[in-house]
C-alpha cells in the first residue's frame, strides 16, 4: 500500500491573532504552529492502512516555508516513512494553486491513496483535496469519519446536515479526513529520536500567484458588552422577555 | 446578458432551505454585475419546492434531470456543472457551503480552473469584480478577497445570507441529461433521527459544555430545544466531544462547526477562545454559567449566573409556554 498524506503547517487553535503590518496577513510573532488537527487524523489513517495491509510506505508531502520541516517531523515521529517540503514562502490565497502544485508532485507516483485533512484550521479553505483529485483524475470522499477498504474498493461514511452518507468508491483515491475518524497516536519519544533519521527531501517551488487576490485582513467587529440579566431561576422570564421584546429572536 | 449560476441542492425530491439563500446571494451578485440568476436545481426527476425560487431572484429554474441525481453524484454532478457553467459564460457561480456544496465546489473549480472562496459571509461586486469577505482561524479575523476568475466561484456559508423575496420570472426549464453516476457512488443516507435539525443550519442552537457534569443530563437540552417546536438543534463543546459525550457532528468550535443561528444559547460552557471561534458571529448569545468571570459571558448578548440545573428547566417551562 502506497500511501501519501498531504498536511498543512497552521497556528495553534489557542492562538490569538493580530492582523500583520502589510493588513493583509496574520503577525505570526508569538504565535505557535502545529500540524493541522484534521491532518492528523489523514495521517493516522494512513499509517493504520499500512499496517493493515501489512508492507507499503507513508509519504508525508507538504507545502510551505523552511518552518514546515518541524511539520513533517511530527509526522514522520507519529511514524510515517519519509517527507517531502515543497518549499515557499508564499503560500497562495488560491487553493488551485496549492492543488497545482501538490498535483505535479503526487503525479505518476503510482499511490494507492492520497490522505488529507478535510480543511486546515487556518484560511477554512476547503477545497485542496478534492481539487487534488480532479486534477490527477482520482475518485475522490471528502470529510470521511469512518473507513473500510478491501480488494481494491473503499466504503466511506460522512457526515451531511442531518445524516450520514455511505459511499462507495474504487482505488485509487482522495480521501479527506474528518474528526472522529480515528483517534491520532502520540509520537513517542523512540519515534520522535527515529523521526530525526528519516529522509526529508526539500524541493523549491514557485506556486502560480491564482484567481483570489487577498484585499484586507481585519479583526472580527467586537460583540458590543452584554448584560448579565441575574442570577439563578428567577432571571429566566427576564430573560425570555428581553429574547422576545429587544433581541426580537423569539 | 451575463448570468450568475445558482446551484441548489435536493434531498429525496424536496428542494433543501438553504437553496433560498443561495438565490439570495446569486440575486445580490447578478444585480452588482447586471446579470440575470440561473437556479440550476440538480434531480432525478421533478423538485418539489423549486417553483419558489422565482420568488426569491431567479430569473430562469432550471431542473436537470438524470437518474445518477437521486443521490449525491460528485462526479456526475461535477460534470454537469462545470459543462453548464462553460458553454452558458456564467460570470460566477454560487453554491451552499453544505456538506454537499463543499465537496462539490472545488471539484468544479479544478474542472473549470476558476478561483473559488468558501463559506463566505458577505458578497459584492466592485468595479465589476466580485469580493467576497470570509472568516478565517475560525472567525479570529475577516479575510476581503477579490475573486479574478470567470466564472467565479463561492459558496455561502448556511444561515448568514437571510433569504429575501425579490420576485422574477422564475421560467421553468427542464434539461435531461444522460450521464453515468461516476466511480464515487453515494449507497445509503442513514438519517439519525426523523426530523433532527443539524447544528450547522438550526436557527436556534443550545450547547451543551462539562458544566452539565454527565452526558445523560443533555437530555435537560434536549428538552429545551423540542420547546422550540423542531426549530432548535443541540451542540456541544469540543472538551464534552473529545470526553465521547456527545457526537462529533455536534462540536461547535475551530475544530467542529462554525454556527450562525438567530439565537446561541451556551450551557455550562467556559468560552475557551476556539470554542468562541465557532459561534461569535450567532446573532444572539445566550450564557448560563455557574462561574460569573467565565469569558463566555463577554461575548453574551445576555447572561444568567447559576445552577443550570435549576435555570435550564425553568427555561423550557417558559418557552413552552410561549409556544403553548
Amino acid at each position: 500500500m502506497k500511501i501519501a498524506v498531504c498536511i498543512k503547517r497552521v497556528p495553534d487553535t489557542e492562538t490569538r491573532v493580530k492582523v500583520g503590518p502589510d493588513g493583509k496577513t496574520l503577525d505570526e510573532s508569538g504565535a505557535k504552529f502545529i500540524l493541522n488537527p484534521y491532518d492528523e487524523f489523514a495521517v493516522e489513517e494512513a499509517l493504520r492502512r499500512k499496517e493493515q495491509a501489512g508492507a507499503g510506505e507513508v509519504v508525508v508531502l507538504s507545502l510551505g516555508p523552511a518552518a514546515t520541516q518541524e511539520t513533517i517531523r511530527t509526522a514522520l515521529a507519529m511514524g510515517a516513512d519519509r517527507g517531502i517540503l515543497l518549499q515557499t514562502d508564499r503560500v497562495p490565497a488560491d487553493g488551485l494553486e496549492v492543488a497545482r502544485v501538490l498535483a505535479g508532485e503526487l503525479r505518476d507516483g503510482g499511490w494507492d491513496l492520497v490522505f488529507f485533512g478535510k480543511m486546515a484550521i487556518d484560511d477554512y479553505n476547503h477545497q485542496v483535496g478534492p481539487m487534488v483529485a480532479e486534477l490527477l483524475g482520482l475518485a475522490c470522499v471528502t470529510a470521511v469519519t469512518h473507513l473500510e477498504i478491501a480488494d481494491g474498493k473503499g466504503i466511506a461514511q460522512r457526515e451531511i446536515e442531518g445524516g450520514i452518507e455511505v459511499v462507495e468508491f474504487p482505488l485509487p483515491a482522495v480521501l479527506t479526513a474528518d474528526k472522529g475518524l480515528n483517534e491520532p497516536r502520540y509520537p513517542a519519544l523512540k519515534g520522535i529520536m527515529a523521526a530525526k533519521k528519516k529522509p526529508l527531501e526539500v524541493k523549491p517551488v514557485t506556486p502560480g500567484a491564482g484567481g483570489l487576490e487577498v484585499l484586507a485582513m481585519t479583526p472580527p467587529a467586537e460583540r458590543p458588552a452584554g448584560k448579565i440579566v441575574g442570577e439563578g431561576p428567577d432571571a429566566v422570564p427576564t430573560l425570555v422577555r428581553l429574547l422576545r421584546e429587544e433581541a426580537k429572536v423569539l | 446578458m451575463s448570468a450568475v449560476l445558482a446551484v441548489c441542492e435536493q434531498r429525496d425530491g424536496v428542494l433543501r432551505k438553504v437553496a433560498r439563500e443561495v438565490v439570495t446571494g446569486a440575486r445580490r451578485l447578478a444585480d452588482g454585475l447586471g446579470a440575470t440568476v440561473d437556479a440550476l436545481v440538480p434531480g432525478s426527476g421533478p423538485v418539489e419546492g423549486s417553483a419558489e425560487l422565482g420568488r426569491f431572484g431567479a430569473d430562469r429554474v432550471v431542473t436537470v434531470t438524470a437518474g445518477a441525481f437521486a443521490r449525491y453524484a460528485p462526479e456526475a454532478l461535477g460534470q454537469a456543472i462545470a459543462e453548464r457553467a462553460r458553454s452558458g459564460g456564467y460570470r460566477a457561480v454560487v453554491f451552499a457551503a453544505t456538506a454537499t456544496g463543499k465537496d462539490l465546489a472545488p471539484r468544479v473549480a479544478a474542472r473549470l480552473g476558476a478561483a473559488l472562496a468558501q463559506e463566505v459571509t458577505d458578497v459584492v461586486v466592485e468595479d465589476g469584480a466580485v469580493i467576497v469577505t470570509r472568516p478565517v482561524y475560525a472567525g479570529k479575523a475577516l479575510l476581503k478577497l477579490r475573486l479574478r476568475s470567470e466564472p467565479a466561484l463561492v459558496s455561502l456559508r448556511p444561515n448568514v445570507f437571510t433569504p429575501v423575496e425579490r420576485p422574477r420570472a422564475g421560467t421553468a426549464e427542464t434539461v435531461a441529461l444522460d450521464l453515468p453516476v461516476g466511480r464515487v457512488v453515494t449507497r445509503e443516507i442513514k438519517a439519525p433521527e426523523a426530523g433532527a435539525l443539524d447544528v450547522g443550519e438550526a436557527p436556534i442552537v443550545i450547547s451543551g459544555g462539562r458544566g452539565l457534569k454527565d452526558p445523560a443530563n443533555f437530555r435537560l437540552l434536549e428538552e429545551l430545544a423540542a420547546a422550540f417546536g423542531g426549530k432548535a438543534a443541540v451542540g456541544a463543546s469540543r472538551a464534552v466531544v473529545d470526553a465521547g459525550w456527545r457526537p462529533h457532528a455536534d462540536q461547535v468550535g475551530q475544530t467542529g462547526k462554525t454556527v450562525s443561528p438567530s439565537l446561541y444559547i451556551a450551557v455550562g460552557i467556559s468560552g475557551a477562545i476556539q470554542h468562541l471561534a465557532g459561534m461569535r458571529t450567532s446573532k444572539v448569545i445566550v450564557a448560563i454559567n455557574q462561574d460569573k468571570d467565565a469569558p463566555i459571558f463577554k461575548v453574551a448578548d445576555y447572561g444568567i449566573v447559576g445552577d443550570l440545573f435549576q435555570i435550564v428547566p425553568r427555561l423550557t417551562e417558559e418557552i413552552r409556554k410561549l409556544h403553548g
